[in-house]
């Protein structure tokens, strides 16, 4: 597939501060990227590069094939950004608004008024259309800003916490009509929320101190977590003893009774070796690697652990 | 995209009350000035007819309503300006304008342009008042022009000053108060020169008020023409350069 954002070698200083070391990625069209960091590791900033608000200090970004600092504003016309703070004009109702995003996306006069029906229709705005957004909610008020950024269907949308404020239900919503943008569109969400990256991304990536620390496919990271299990036995176990059961690989203990253990058997069968054994198994279950483990792994963690994780 | 940036902003003057409140207030007062220069005009009419070469009406009434509006414009130009661009970073809606493929020459220009259409709307609703007097005498008709001209062009140059003040903080109050102070600045930086009579001064060029009432006195030279179309241009660049800086630091 073709590389809607090409990311190379990207610095940005603030005086001394470096906010942004020297990354580089990629997003191809039917990507879901999530995007991950604690605050202040660079998550926003990089954001404001890719979207023109920012100018690097160094490196290459390429949206959509055009360079976003050599044609910015070719390379600006296949994007859609909602910002941390969505970017609305309080003192016009929904319509108003967004028929002026239209317009700033040169849309033509005809296809303005089916775009913004659509973008209404897919942020359930329906309701709303004729008010002020001064007097909406927040959670429409973001809708609105969601709404914003696809309007012109773009090719690459980029969203920085696109579900804060919303109820469950709304979120749920979103993340439905992020995942459906998501197969015709290349999609970069910014998050704190680690579950909706989970639930609607196809690849993530987390950013710690400026530097890209993981980045990995959701569905090897999940088949990674499928051969790792955790098992408590009635019997005192060591490492020493397990390790004479070649079936089992990596072994970690974590009391008298229960370690981890990697193995190339599938649960079924090493469950059943290990009731051969007759050891009094009395737990077993897949260890979950959650990415809310990685993710307190990767910035919390010392460097050597970061590495051990990247490999 | 400059004109469709311009439109928004002159829309949403007007879907605040600042707008309106501001085409009330200069109206009352400059209605006020005209009607009190008609009133002494018809006191004096008499008088005039006995001197040779007398003022018409259009010196005794046209011109110093120009000359009051100017003055009155000077305080209130800062308030429209304020909101311009500061407003824009205090709300976090630069970044949709940013992500949006328009430059950023063309985001000032669609400001300004904004803003120019209220002005010619303000201007549009002082010029009435002196026209209303063809009803009952003869206007010098190249006068006005060449008042409201020289008014729009001084209206002008307030407004691009604003701008520049506006994209420098994001306060717009701090942005009113400093357009004033420069502005104001700017309109009597020639007092003590112009107690000298000397022309050829920097500051006599550099004043607004000197350039101003050269128009208002129906003489068209290029040499205050140019002087405001620089001033415009100057200050439209520096902003356009301080919005481009701000990118590359914030």
């Amino acid at each position: 597939m073709s590389l809607l954002i090409s990311v190379n070698n990207l610095t940005r200083r603030y005086g001394d501060f470096c906010a942004v070391n020297n990354i580089s990625f990629e997003l191809a069209a039917g990507d879901i990227l999530g995007f991950l960091g604690p605050n202040g590791a660079g998550k926003s900033s990089t954001m404001q590069m890719l979207s023109g608000n920012l100018a690097p200090t160094l490196g290459e970004i390429s949206i959509n094939g055009v360079d976003l600092l050599e044609n910015p504003k070719a390379a600006k016309a296949s994007l859609g950004y909602l910002p941390e703070n969505p970017p609305l004009y309080k003192e016009m109702t929904v319509t108003e608004y967004l028929q002026f995003c239209g317009r700033l996306h040169q849309l033509e006069k005809s296809a303005l008024d089916s775009a913004c029906d659509s973008a209404i229709d897919r942020c359930g705005l329906s309701d709303v259309r004729n008010r002020l957004i001064r007097n909406l909610s927040k959670g429409y008020q973001q809708r609105v800003g969601i709404a914003q950024a696809i309007l012109h269907s773009p090719p690459v949308i980029i969203l920085d916490e696109p579900t804060v404020g919303l109820d469950p239900i709304q979120i749920l919503e979103i993340r439905d009509l992020i995942k459906t943008l998501g197969k015709t569109h290349g999609i970069i969400l910014c998050t704190h929320i680690l579950p909706e990256v989970q639930a609607v991304c196809t690849r993530v990536q987390i950013i710690n101190q400026g530097e890209i620390v993981y980045s990995a496919d959701m569905d090897d990271m999940l088949s990674k977590q499928s051969s790792k299990f955790e098992i408590t036995l009635m019997e005192n176990v060591s490492v020493e003893k397990l390790a004479n059961h070649h079936v089992f690989k990596s072994i970690e203990m974590i009391d008298d009774f229960s370690f981890t253990a990697e193995s190339d058997l599938t649960a079924d069968k090493l469950s059943e070796y290990i009731v051969q054994q007759q050891w009094g198994l009395t737990r077993f279950a897949p260890y979950q690697t959650s990415l809310e483990q990685v993710f307190i792994d990767l910035t919390t963690g010392d460097k050597e652990t970061l590495e051990d994780n990247a490999a | 995209m400059i004109l469709t940036i311009a439109r928004r902003e002159f829309r949403s003057m007007f879907l605040s009350p600042l707008a309106w409140v501001i085409l009330a207030v200069v109206q009352v007062i400059l209605a006020w000035t005209f009607f009190s220069s008609v009133d002494v005009f018809f006191t004096i009419q008499a008088d005039l007819t006995m001197i040779k070469n007398a003022p018409g009406v259009t010196d005794l009434i046209a011109s110093p309503l120009f000359e009051v509006s100017s003055i009155v414009l000077l305080m209130i130009t800062p308030l429209l300006t304020m909101r311009l661009i500061s407003e824009e970073k205090r709300n976090k809606t630069m970044s949709l304008l940013l992500s949006a493929p328009v430059s950023i020459t063309e985001i000032v220009l669609g400001k300004y342009l904004g803003l120019l259409f209220f002005i010619i709307a303000l201007l549009f609703m002082i010029t009435l008042m002196p026209l209303s007097l063809a009803m009952g005498t003869e206007l010098d008709f190249i006068k006005i022009f060449s008042g409201v001209l020289g008014l729009f062009l001084v209206l002008s140059a307030f407004g691009a000053a604003g701008l520049y003040m506006s994209s420098l903080t994001d306060n717009p109050m701090i942005a009113a108060i400093s357009t004033f102070g420069l502005l104001l600045l700017l309109w009597m930086v020639n007092v003590n020169t112009a107690a000298m009579n000397d022309d050829t001064s920097v500051l006599a060029y550099l004043s607004i008020q000197a350039h101003f009432t050269a128009l208002l006195r129906g003489i068209l030279n290029t040499r205050d023409i140019a002087y405001f179309l620089l001033f415009i241009f100057g200050f439209i660049v520096l902003a356009i350069r301080q919005l481009e800086t701000q990118r590359l630091q914030s």
